[in-house]
């Protein structure tokens, strides 16, 4: 184990009673609870972390927070692996397993560090202009090649193990970031009474505070920050969430977050979310997201040992790491300065600082003295180092001179960029501001306001000003107007800056790193057209990597504004979209994976169906039995072939409850159904079924199925399995949109019953065990197509429809879904002595297909009512959805492809739907294709395959053998075309 | 987004299904295949203000007309359909 040899003796919000031990590239460290990967390997002594995505050059840390580009690795192993994780946000614990990326074999000895010396061919736009070698060439040798040499991490291979969750959160004020502003913000809005959401992604709370401290109401910030926790957390409407990033805003007032519940863990604990997808309402928003500090792009600026100024001061009082012992800082504000007292407290040396403003403050000087550094007045213009750090840095001294720096690490502060990430993202387009030379934002989405350094505000006191004040009147909006007492007091630090973004220099001068992209390659693209900043983002990638440019954005439109000649402003910038950090796609999807993908639906009689062994088959969303196998049976075919002769030598029954059903109550009920249907329902008799046909508007085909009148003013209808959802919302449509002068009401009662259909020439001999005696269920009682209410043994009420599907004397049954299963039970059980056979949706279809019935393949959204046969239904006396549109010259055309039957010339031979029709002798092609089948079985009863087609003037061709082409399974065949009613084409087993 | 619904208050979007434009109406049954043919095909594409017809399947099962601006997703009312609601039957 190697020792903590950067850790001061004191000092840090780190746990030193609490070590822990972690291994990065296989090596074992060890760190403290509070640090993060980041800090525990600044705290070890390691500098090199990483190689760049293109020119595999060493990376160190750059940062201490989510914008970080570099420090990027594989944490976890196995299937927990995940790829391009800052270390700067992974919080240690024991155990912690992590590795470089972008290297081989070894991350000190990378051999595609070559890379660099092919960088010609790597530099902006060289996606675009590598495509334009031959296609070959790319696949074959480039894109496998840059596959290899560049890219990020690897992604897990095997199944996310975890659980996420989704959650749903409403509040009056939600505050991002826990900051001076976004604490002021929490207290003032608390304090008024709003109901608040503060998110923190730090699992820490206080934001630069824990870095930078300050005097706030004259308390150190720690004790401040502990006093401000104790008010809030006294507020019962007050939440605070720690490891949460709002992520982005969206219409209405929501906001994005993801909670990293247990990335803090090695694993989660038992039933609980790795991560938390939090979707929060809020009635107003305060962005307190902070400022980022942001680089200064000069030769060599890459090298590990070079690092924000405020980066390296959180190391130091956060996480007591020192990140270099000898430092210099180049700075042209203020602000950076403040790395350097934080040095001296610590007892480590400076080795110079370089300021590239025109002067510096007597106090500066004086403290340069005392300390005995140098002040030197110019930029940093190289940087000599590599793998093992910096070792000496080139100065470009105002006036021309040269000097050189000897300091194991380098300090850089450009300035800072306010966080619009969020303000910006309904395209808002932030302002620049020169006092500052940054862009703020301009407006924000509704009901949205940043506040403090997120708003350009960088001073203590005016981010504690800022952020009281938007969160007062974030609450006064929301309608809470407590007393929000008095505003936090501390003083503004001074912010004078002078914008420096680029150094020219030689040697590479990275503006993205972690794209690996060049202040070159900004030059490049201008000089080859791309000037537009999104021209510009995309041919150079500037900005586009995980980290989404967050410390390289700016910098790059400062560079491309410098050679084109115009002001920053003017350049622009890009459009913002959320996330503002990665979120993993398992957050999103929540528990919608494998098996909860989409809910399941059962049918009222599954699980006495799954006991007797069924085959399910997923039908939408739900589960139906496809087919009941029995013992000794050696295929599907084998049992559903059983099953049909079961069901047309005796009785049978199939759970058909998935079918929608409607009712349909009102003094308006007919003239609503004939307004619906394309045949007419008002006239239909109380006690009777009716088959009927939806249209859309546009004439064709929408849904069938058969409606019964119960009551004079009580209609029921089904739908198709399929358009149960769609038909309610379709008839709600034309009840309350196009109709709304009838008086009807529509209720799904889909859920509310269990129905079975019940077929076979004995259906009458099994429903007389079931049905009351008192019940007449003769031919004459209870003809083909009556349908109403009869009580059952046992005193249930059932609704009975003598309806057939299969062609056979069949009934269908309706009882309470609660009923279902009992039913399934007694239907076997007083069926036995006729030998009943349950079946599944295969039988059901078979027999379907025998008789000729349309389903699903046939109402495929392109068919007619004349192209299914059923012409003649629809009514010329009336008006209805559909009617007009139908007819239409294309669709009443002679040669349309109407439903024939279709059976295979060799009688061994099987049908396959899809086959398309050609005409005989003919070379099957686009010009001759007539159709295709649409639906095929083994008909047992007809001991061959048969099947359904569209066929273009079918009906007129039956008997002519035509040539079925099946080039998706290399099948050719003759076919004859015939009546599509294979069974009983009379109709006299269903009727008697 | 969020739509308040006259009869469930507000409620995020996955309640709600979304059909198009209000502004069509049905014509009646003598108006010709011009008039139909007009009704079911063409649809104004509105870059601004705009009358739409929204479901709330997830809810009450109302049929909503919605006014909303297609730029910036800002809903500036809510009505129910003439025939939504138990009690709302217009004669
Ligand atoms: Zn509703």
């Amino acid at each position: 184990m190697t020792s903590q040899s950067h850790r001061l003796t004191s000092g840090g919000l780190i746990d030193r009673s609490t070590p822990l031990n972690f291994r990065f590239d296989g090596k074992t460290f060890s760190g403290f609870q509070g640090d993060t990967l980041a800090s525990a390997l600044v705290a070890n002594g390691v500098k090199l972390v990483g190689r760049s995505f293109k020119y595999h050059r060493p990376r160190g840390i750059l940062t201490a927070g989510s914008e970080e580009p570099n420090a990027l690795v594989e944490l976890r192993t196995g299937a927990r692996r995940e790829a391009n994780t800052k270390a700067t946000t992974a919080e240690l614990y024991e155990g912690l397993e992590a590795a470089s990326q972008n290297r081989w074999p070894s991350l000190r000895h990378d051999v595609m560090s070559v890379n660099q010396l092919f960088a010609p061919i790597f530099v902006a736009g060289f996606y675009y202009k590598t495509f334009m070698w031959p296609a070959k060439f790319w696949e074959m040798v480039y894109e496998p090649a840059i596959r290899r040499a560049a890219g990020l991490g690897r992604a897990a291979v095997a199944p996310d193990p975890d659980h996420y969750d989704k959650a749903w959160a409403h509040c009056d004020v939600v505050i991002a970031g826990s900051g001076p502003a976004g604490l002021a913000a929490a207290l003032a809005a608390g304090r008024s009474g709003a109901r608040v959401i503060l998110c923190e992604e730090d699992f820490a709370l206080g934001g630069r505070l824990l870095s930078d401290g300050g005097i706030i109401d004259g308390l150190p910030a720690a004790d401040w920050i502990a006093r401000t926790l104790a008010e809030l957390g006294s507020m019962p409407d007050v939440r605070i969430m720690t490891r949460t990033t709002l992520f982005g805003v969206y219409d209405g007032g929501t906001y994005g977050a993801i909670e990293r519940v247990n990335d803090h863990l090695p694993t989660p604990p038992e039933h609980q979310v790795r991560q938390r997808l939090w979707r929060i309402v809020a009635k107003r928003c305060v962005v307190a997201a902070g400022a980022i500090e942001r680089p200064i792009v000069f030769a060599g600026n890459d090298t590990p040992g070079v690092m924000m100024a405020s980066a390296m001061r959180t190391y130091v009082t956060r996480y007591a790491a020192t990140p270099a012992r000898r430092i210099a800082l180049f700075t042209n504000n203020e602000d950076g300065w403040r790395t350097v007292e934080t040095a001296l407290a610590a007892g480590l040396q400076i080795a110079a600082v370089i300021d590239a403003r025109p002067d510096v403050s007597p106090a500066h000087r004086s403290l340069a003295s005392t300390n005995g550094f140098t002040v030197l007045h110019g930029s940093v213009s190289g940087v000599e180092g590599g793998k093992d750090g910096v070792r000496k840095i080139s100065v470009s001294l105002t006036g021309g001179a040269r000097a050189e720096v000897e300091a194991d690490g380098l300090a850089v502060s450009g300035g800072r960029n306010p966080a619009v990430g969020l303000t910006s993202y309904h395209r808002g387009r932030p302002k620049w501001r020169n006092d500052i030379a940054a862009f703020v934002p301009d407006g924000a989405p509704p009901g949205m306001v940043a506040a403090g350094a997120a708003n350009g505000d960088f001073g203590l006191g005016a981010c504690l000003r800022d952020g009281f004040e938007a969160g007062a009147a974030a609450a006064r909006d929301a309608g809470r107007i407590g007393n929000a007492g008095s505003t936090p007091v501390a003083d503004d630090e001074a912010f004078s800056l002078t914008p420096l973004w680029h150094v020219t220099g030689k040697g590479k001068a990275f503006v993205d790193q972690q794209h690996d992209v060049t202040a070159s390659d900004i030059e490049l693209a201008q000089r080859e057209g791309f000037e537009s900043v999104e021209h510009l983002k995309r041919y150079t990638t500037l900005g586009m990597a995980t980290d989404q440019g967050k410390t390289s954005n700016v910098a790059g439109l400062a560079i491309m504004a410098a050679v084109t000649g115009k002001s920053i402003p003017e350049t622009g910038t890009t459009i913002y979209r959320p996330p503002y950090v990665p979120v993993a796609i398992g957050a999103f999807a929540g528990h919608h994976r494998d098996e909860t993908f989409h809910s399941t639906r059962l049918t009222p009689s599954h699980h006495w169906a799954a006991e007797q062994g069924a085959i399910f088959v997923d039908t939408g969303l739900w589960k139906r039995a496809q087919w009941y196998p029995r013992a000794g049976e050696k295929d599907w075919l084998e049992s559903v072939t059983r099953e049909v002769k079961a069901v047309r030598s005796g009785v049978g029954f199939c759970d058909v409850s998935t079918l929608g059903k409607i009712d349909v109550h009102g003094p308006d009920a007919g003239v609503f159904l004939d307004r619906v249907y394309i045949n007419t329902f008002s006239n239909l008799a109380v006690g009777k079924a009716r088959y009927g046909l939806m249209l859309r508007e546009d004439g064709l085909v929408y849904d069938d199925g058969t409606t019964s009148r119960l009551a004079e003013d009580h209609y029921f209808l089904t739908t198709t399995t399929a358009k149960a959802g769609l038909v309610i919302q379709h008839l709600e449509f034309c009840r309350q949109v196009l109709f709304p002068e009838l008086d009807v009401q529509l209720t799904s009662v889909s859920d509310q019953w269990a129905q079975f259909s019940i077929a076979g020439p004995k259906t009458r001999d099994l429903l007389k065990e079931i049905v009351d005696p008192a019940e007449d269920l003769s031919n004459e009682g209870f003809p083909f197509m009556g349908a109403r209410e009869v009580a059952l043994r046992g005193g249930i009420k059932a609704r009975l429809f003598r309806i057939s599907f299969s062609g056979e004397m069949a009934f269908e049954i309706s009882v309470p879904a609660r009923y279902g299963e009992a039913m399934a039970r007694n239907l076997m059980i007083a069926g036995k002595p006729f030998g009943v056979t349950p079946y599944g949706t295969e039988a059901l279809g078979v027999m379907r297909v025998e008789k000729g019935h349309v389903a699903g393949p046939e109402l495929s959204g392109t068919t007619t009512a004349a192209d299914l046969g059923l012409g003649k239904m629809m009514s010329t006396k009336k008006d209805f959805i559909g009617r007009v549109m139908a007819g239409r010259e294309a669709l009443v055309a002679p040669d349309r492809q109407v439903v024939v039957g279709i059976k295979p010339v060799d009688k061994a031979r099987r049908l396959r739907s899809g086959a398309h029709i050609i005409p005989k002798g003919q070379t099957p092609g686009p010009d001759n294709d007539q159709g295709y089948v649409t639906s095929v079985c083994f008909s047992p009863t007809l001991d061959q395959w048969i099947g359904l087609g569209l066929v273009e003037r079918g009906r007129e061709r039956i008997g002519e053998i035509v040539h079925a082409h099946d080039p998706l399974r290399g099948e050719d065949y003759d076919v004859e075309l015939c009546n599509p009613v294979f069974y009983d084409p009379d109709g006299g087993r269903q009727r008697g | 987004m969020r739509i308040v619904c006259p009869f469930c208050g507000e409620r995020e979007l996955g309640e709600f299904s979304y059909l198009g434009d209000a502004k069509p109406v049905r014509p009646a049954a003598d108006a010709g295949e011009e008039a139909v043919y007009e009704y079911v095909y063409l649809r104004d594409n509105v870059a601004g203000v705009m009358s739409e017809n929204w479901y709330h399947g997830g809810g009450c099962r109302s049929w909503l007309k919605v006014t909303r601006n297609t730029l910036t997703h800002e809903i500036s009312a809510v009505e129910a359909a003439a025939g939504a609601g138990a009690r709302q039957v217009a004669k």
